[in-house]
């Protein structure tokens, strides 16, 4: 082991297309339900979008938050607080000093609506009219930046941003700060809130979304031979950190342990993955080298896989490059096929899926395959949750993004 | 048209309320906006700036400062409607 802070998940905490809660959540996708649905307003026709439908948020912030927080806080941070409430809860509110209480709360994108109602409410009536509170709701440390003010956290609050990949650096750079001594808990999530028209005719316009207007849920289909791009989603989720001592201290519940983080960049290109998968490959095996955890130990692998034709398979050949013959034990859960892509937030929801899954020891399923890609190379847990062996357990967590940012999180049983 | 002391009043608790989650009964003209109702400077100017708009005046920044309770707001937003 090249580290010597064990590193604990204690609290988990979601707003996702799936539910208002992680519990929720987590349920609907051990069930297989897709969060996917029409837009509610007809973007289609007002502005000639291709895409029909998205991934929403099931429960919406004005059903759970106060009405001054709603004004003050843009979209992607109502859901990172949301999110952190819950988790910090689930943790069971653990008394710390703040100064040994860190955040790390990331968004892809950050205030999206916040900067694109200001726009408008320039063009319309005039600076006169531009709220003050448009840049700290607009800021991408917003949503960390609202947690850390709520619960004092004042070890530290970050906000690392790596488009997709985000969700799963700020993980990863809690598990750092409490290695490296700054802190003792950690509240770290990632969010975004990125359903309006205009960056949605962005991704459409860069020919990444899946355009299956007629069959929404049946949309995100990653493996699948008929995949054809991912669909947007949005939520955020957020786990507390611990360092081992801690949590044994005051005795607190213990989902599983963050043993590796491994990261690397592409260097390649500004959207598409490198085709070798060298650099997925380089964040894995660091990632496995840090948490001192052997490829035969590994059993599970919640992919990064969007549904996207040439990801996927990338993605795929990686894990089977890093894992060998032991990937043959591997069961490999593509739970973007029910959330949609979170962009911002998806590495962390996908962690808490991966913590959920050697607690509960039930990898989640992967929907809409209906005929899997013959090119392949690993064992997909389709359609209904496979059961994961007793005993020490280990799976990864990959996480990549727009900028050939590539995040591996190697989780461990408790 | 202008409007009563009494539709800005009343105005400006919607306003007020909405920022602060206080009641709008809580919202009375001898009001202190930063002892009493706990409004700090970034959300009295967000008040500033949905009261422009909402009663069709312009408050000065040089203003802001003078418009310590709510019934003085009222006073001046009413006066600044002429």
């Amino acid at each position: 082991m090249s580290h010597t802070t064990d590193v604990v998940v204690t609290g988990l905490g979601a707003t996702t297309p799936l539910g208002g809660d992680a519990k929720s959540t987590w349920a609907a996708a051990l069930a297989g339900e897709s969060g996917a649905r029409r837009f509610e307003e007809d973007w289609s026709a007002q502005y000639g979008i291709p895409v029909e439908f998205a991934a929403t948020i099931k429960v919406k912030p004005s059903e759970v938050l106060e009405r001054p927080e709603l004004k003050r806080m843009d979209p992607s941070t109502q859901y990172a607080i949301i999110a952190a409430r819950e988790a910090w809860g689930d943790a069971g509110a653990p008394d710390v000093d703040g100064e040994r209480l860190g955040a790390v709360v990331s968004s892809g994108i950050g205030g999206i609506w916040t900067t694109l109602d200001g726009w408008d409410v320039l063009r319309e009536k005039g600076a006169r009219r531009v709220l003050p509170m448009t840049v700290p709701m607009l800021m991408p440390n917003s949503p960390v930046a609202f947690v850390s003010l709520e619960f004092g956290a004042k070890a530290g609050a970050h906000a690392l941003v790596s488009a997709c990949a985000s969700g799963a650096e700020a993980i990863g750079y809690g598990v750092d700060m409490i290695r490296a001594g700054r802190a003792d808990v950690v509240i770290a999530g990632g969010t975004e809130a990125t359903i309006h028209p205009m960056p949605i005719a962005a991704f459409a316009a860069s020919r990444t979304l899946s355009l299956r207007n007629d069959d929404p849920q049946g949309a995100s289909r990653p493996y699948d031979v008929d995949r054809d791009g991912f669909v947007i989603g949005e939520g955020a989720g957020v786990v507390v950190l611990e360092s081992a001592e801690h949590a044994a201290a005051r005795g607190a519940r213990v989902y599983a342990r963050i043993a590796g983080v491994g990261l690397s960049a592409d260097g390649y290109h500004i959207t598409s993955p490198e085709p070798s998968g060298d650099g997925q490959i380089r964040a894995m095996r660091s990632a496995l080298r840090e948490s001192g955890v052997a490829a035969t130990d590994v059993v599970h692998v919640n992919a990064h896989a969007t549904s996207t034709v040439v990801g996927d398979l990338i993605e795929a050949r990686s894990i089977r490059g890093v894992l060998g013959d032991d990937a043959d034990h591997v069961a490999l859960s593509a739970t973007k096929s029910m959330t949609g892509h979170l962009l911002g937030g998806a590495g962390a929801l996908e962690t808490i899926f991966t913590v959920l899954a050697l607690h509960e020891r039930q990898a989640p399923p992967t929907i809409n395959v209906a005929q899997p890609d013959p090119e392949l190379v690993l064992d997909l847990v389709r359609d209904t949750p496979r059961a994961l062996p007793a005993g020490d357990i280990a799976a990864i967590n990959n996480s990549f993004g727009f900028g050939g940012h590539n995040v591996a999180l190697v989780v461990t049983s408790a | 048209m202008a409007y009563s002391e009494q539709d800005i009043l009343a105005g400006l608790a919607e306003i007020v309320s909405e920022e602060t989650g206080l009641p709008t009964d809580a919202v009375q003209p001898e009001k202190s906006f930063t002892d009493d109702l706990d409004i700090d400077s970034l959300s009295m100017m967000t008040i500033v700036t949905l009261a422009e708009e909402k009663f069709d005046v312009r408050i000065p920044d040089d203003e802001v400062k003078n418009l310590a309770t709510v019934g003085d707001a009222v006073s001046f937003i009413t006066n600044a409607q002429a």
